[in-house]
């Protein structure tokens, strides 16, 4: 290689790391962030976005470069050259993939624990565990499902919660019920800065609960109980979205999630208290006995917003 | 050579147009079938894929029901991979595999029959159940919506796919053992086609994860019909295992539709520019690698399904790693092409694409294999820009690469290139128009199978459905480019393409035992360059003067 092509070469990888730096840190493809987590998950996208541009760029480059250099002449009846391989260039292409491959493994690994994904507190991975939060919750609830479940979750350090809340998920629509208080809702509020548990149910398919602002999904699964624990630094309201297909009208399952100072949080906790009373009496008595889909769906419709169309499209 | 003692395949000299609508054992007129077969229900897949797009061009459902929205993007997914890709991929196995390796049929050849049979049943059936309410539960059908969301429609749909994955483990017996024990005597295994690595490693796939398909879909029928409970949680059952099974066959499901494609891949770019293959055993065995890592993948489907934390870091660790093999091969065809002498004729404009369009799709799957931003991007349309790139950006663009290559060969007739690069040039923009915003929106939080959604997502639906009506465009010079080149084109050469691997041995199309006499290995099948120019060109011309004297 002669001093001309070298310099080249040189000049064309440093403006590609510039190119790959530049963009995987000004992609702007994220949604805000609204938590300690969300930026975690956002430098660690960032990183593979930055390399992933490396890549992208060089073999786009390799593809286009070879179109105009090696294209074959008209009535060029002859072959290239008879290469039939290189082995040392070969182990260089295997081992830079495995060693990416492995950095990426081990900063998931790192960003997955910080969010709380393999707190034995979060994940209950240990059996003997699991099968007591089983035993508890049968005899603390009345609960339809089998002694066997097991608690699943996603979340950050949600061992010493501040604030509880249940959420049930049904077609189509979450409600959402603050034990303390006793409020129901059909958005979540929550304050600023304070560790939130959800300890969340379906009644009916799988749904999923999907705040992208969190960059946190979960599954919310009949018959068994999930959990979903974050702690928002932003003040504003984001989508609560149903992420997992739960039929015909999937696409209109979502509401909203406020989070706000403790002021307002306190300030719409004691304006539902009251109103929410009877609600959660209806939830109480929801919970204890088997009911169809529409029993359960007639009894929320009023403060969900669904409308009789919806119902009637229901009960068929 | 052969076992094949019945000779129903050469009852008449010449091939019959009616013999394509028969139970032919010909392993020739089998793949055509295949081809014909799957291309019909391509199209059937992609105008449903086009009233979904049609629909999403708006935020609201206002085109069709939302019910039927659900039927068009179940039946839209488990068409193209069912009927589509699957069947297609058979089709260049069963048609290339004995011309490949120098045998006169298939290994078995009525199972072949068999296998091709059940498809069009499996179709029909599948297209049915708009009859009596199409399933809309998603090609993955997850209890418990699919006990609860229209029963004969699933019962309908369990059916079919039933049908079809026998077809496709019936296939796979016969594509393995064909490799294995018919090819001449000369052929060793480092001395075939990769596509018959390709093809042997894919079988092996198939035959280890069909199954369990079958179990998962018998027990669903069970909880849908007998009221059982296996996956049913009113009952006691467990939706998350339906899951695990599920995925154990449905991941491998992707490396099954698009293994054959790399193998077509393989062979295709070293004949259009003049190389050898770079890298030869590394990609063989790399096919073998990722055959063995796509069956301890799975579970990176249910991230967020409530899965231990153990258990998500272990399948992120597994699915990472499947990117060193699928590097291996897009650096070694990238090698293949460096110095080579490129003839951007149809087959490489398709095959170059596939590279550039793959690569994306496997870029994007690094990044979804990891726990953390899965966890933000899984069931959005993140991951449909995903999954499109590769297969999509992936299989398709190979298999039109693969039609164009053999085309001349399969029908005895050479393609309009004009047409064919119309062809390449409009699916090339119009899927990089339909699939590239659907990162951004998934990113942004636009979750998928939904016909409704946020107001703000509309400019980039709107970018995503005007490139799938340019994807829809595409298919015309397609489809003229076929019909005309069979009835008006010109009568192809034996080896339009110089190539060096058996099938353009003999005559195109070849007759009805594949060779006159058993062909003779004289070089590898990527020696291009290799001896010295003009005895190679002599040596060629010779072989072919010597075959044709017979």
């Amino acid at each position: 290689m002669n001093i001309p092509g070298n310099i080249i070469t040189l000049i064309a990888g440093i403006l590609l790391t510039l190119i790959s730096l530049w963009y995987g840190q000004n992609h702007g493809l994220m949604p805000i962030e609204a938590s300690q987590g969300a930026a975690e998950v956002d430098d660690l996208f960032n990183l593979m976005m930055t390399i992933a541009t490396g890549l992208f760029l060089i073999v786009q480059g390799v593809l286009v470069y070879s179109i105009f250099k090696f294209r074959r002449q008209k009535g060029d009846k002859t072959d290239g050259p008879g290469i039939e391989g290189n082995v040392p260039l070969e182990i260089v292409w295997t081992a830079i993939p495995t060693v990416i491959v492995f950095i990426l493994a081990l900063y998931s690994f790192e960003v997955y624990n910080n969010l709380g994904g393999l707190d034995s507190e979060t994940s209950r991975d240990f059996p003997q565990e699991e099968m007591q939060m089983a035993e508890n919750q049968n005899q603390g609830k009345m609960v339809a499902f089998n002694p066997h479940q097991g608690h699943l979750s996603l979340g950050i350090g949600n061992a010493n919660a501040d604030i509880e809340v249940d959420v049930n998920g049904i077609q189509y629509a979450w409600i959402f019920t603050y034990p303390d208080s006793g409020v129901v809702s059909g958005e979540l509020h929550v304050p600023i800065n304070k560790q939130i548990k959800l300890n969340m149910k379906a009644g009916d398919v799988i749904h999923a609960f999907w705040v992208p602002q969190l960059r946190l999904k979960q599954d919310v699964l009949p018959g068994r109980e999930s959990t979903f624990a974050f702690n928002a630094n932003r003040i504003g309201d984001y989508p609560i979205i149903c992420a997992e297909l739960c039929g015909a009208y999937h696409g209109g399952m979502k509401t909203t999630l406020h989070v706000e100072s403790e002021e307002d949080y306190q300030k719409w906790i004691q304006e539902n208290t009251f109103a929410s009373a009877q609600e959660k009496a209806d939830t109480m008595a929801m919970m204890t006995q088997p009911m169809t889909k529409e029993s359960r769906l007639e009894m929320h419709s009023h403060h969900l917003g669904v409308n009789s169309e919806t119902l009637a499209q229901l009960h068929h | 050579m052969t076992t094949n003692i019945v000779s129903e395949k050469s009852q008449h000299k010449e091939r019959k147009l009616r013999d394509y609508f028969t139970f032919n054992t010909d392993h020739k007129v089998i793949g055509i079938q295949y081809l014909v077969t799957s291309f019909l229900f391509y199209f059937i897949g992609g105008a449903f894929a086009e009233v979904v797009r049609t629909e999403l061009a708006t935020p609201d459902p206002d085109i069709v029901s939302p019910e039927l929205y659900n039927q068009l993007f179940t039946l839209h997914g488990t068409i193209m991979i069912f009927l589509w890709i699957v069947p297609a991929g058979a089709a260049f196995a069963n048609y290339l595999i004995p011309l490949m390796i120098g045998a006169e049929d298939m290994a078995f050849p009525r199972l072949n029959a068999v296998a091709f049979w059940l498809i069009p049943p499996g179709g029909v059936l599948l297209l049915s159940s708009f009859l009596v309410g199409a399933p809309q539960s998603g090609w993955t059908s997850y209890p418990p919506l699919s006990l609860m969301s229209g029963k004969w429609g699933e019962e309908i749909w369990i059916v079919s796919v039933l049908l079809l994955g026998t077809s496709s483990i019936l296939g796979a017996i016969n594509f393995a053992t064909t490799i294995l024990k018919m090819r001449i005597k000369d052929m060793d295994l480092h001395s075939m086609p990769l596509f018959c690595w390709a093809m042997l490693a894919t079988s092996a796939l198939i035959l280890l994860s069909t199954p369990v398909l079958a179990g998962a879909l018998i027990l669903l029928s069970f909880d849908l019909i007998a009221g059982t409970s296996f996956f049913n949680p009113t009952g006691g059952g467990d939706p998350v295992v339906y899951q695990h099974l599920f995925w154990f066959y449905s991941h491998p499901a992707v490396y099954i539709m698009i293994m054959p494609f790399f193998g077509v891949i393989s062979e295709v770019i070293p004949v259009h520019s003049r190389k050898p293959i770079f890298g030869y055993r590394a990609i063989a065995y790399s096919s073998l690698a990722i055959s063995f890592l796509g069956l301890i993948v799975w579970a990176h489907h249910m991230f967020t399904s409530g899965t231990p934390g153990w258990l998500r870091m272990f399948f992120m660790a597994t699915t990472m790693l499947i990117a060193v093999p699928t590097g291996i091969k897009v650096f070694s065809w990238c090698a293949t092409l460096w110095g080579g002498k490129i003839e951007l004729n149809s087959p490489m404009l398709f095959a170059m694409g596939f590279v550039s369009s793959f690569l994306i799709g496997g870029l994007t799957g690094v990044m979804v294999a990891s726990v953390p931003f899965d966890i933000h991007v899984h069931d959005t349309y993140f991951i449909v820009g995903h999954f499109h790139y590769v297969l999509f950006g992936g299989s398709a663009l190979a298999l039109f690469s693969g039609f164009y290559h053999w085309f001349p060969k399969m029908t005895g007739k050479n393609y309009n290139e004009g047409l064919g690069q119309l062809h390449f040039i409009l699916t090339f923009i119009g899927l990089n128009i339909t699939f590239m915003p659907m990162h951004q929106l998934g990113l942004m939080g636009m979750n998928r199978r939904i016909a409704l959604y946020d107001v703000q997502f509309q400019p980039l639906n709107l970018l995503s459905t005007a490139g799938a009506y340019v994807m829809a465009v595409s298919t015309l010079p397609f489809i003229i480019n076929v019909i005309w080149s069979l009835t008006k084109g010109t009568q192809a050469e034996r080896n339009p393409w110089r190539a060096l691997t058996l099938e353009w041995q003999t005559a195109s199309p070849p007759i009805i035992e594949n060779f006159e006499e058993e062909p003779v290995l004289w070089s590898g099948p990527y020696d291009y360059g290799i001896d010295d120019e003009e005895q190679e060109e002599e040596s060629v011309s010779d072989m072919l003067a010597d075959v044709s004297a017979k």
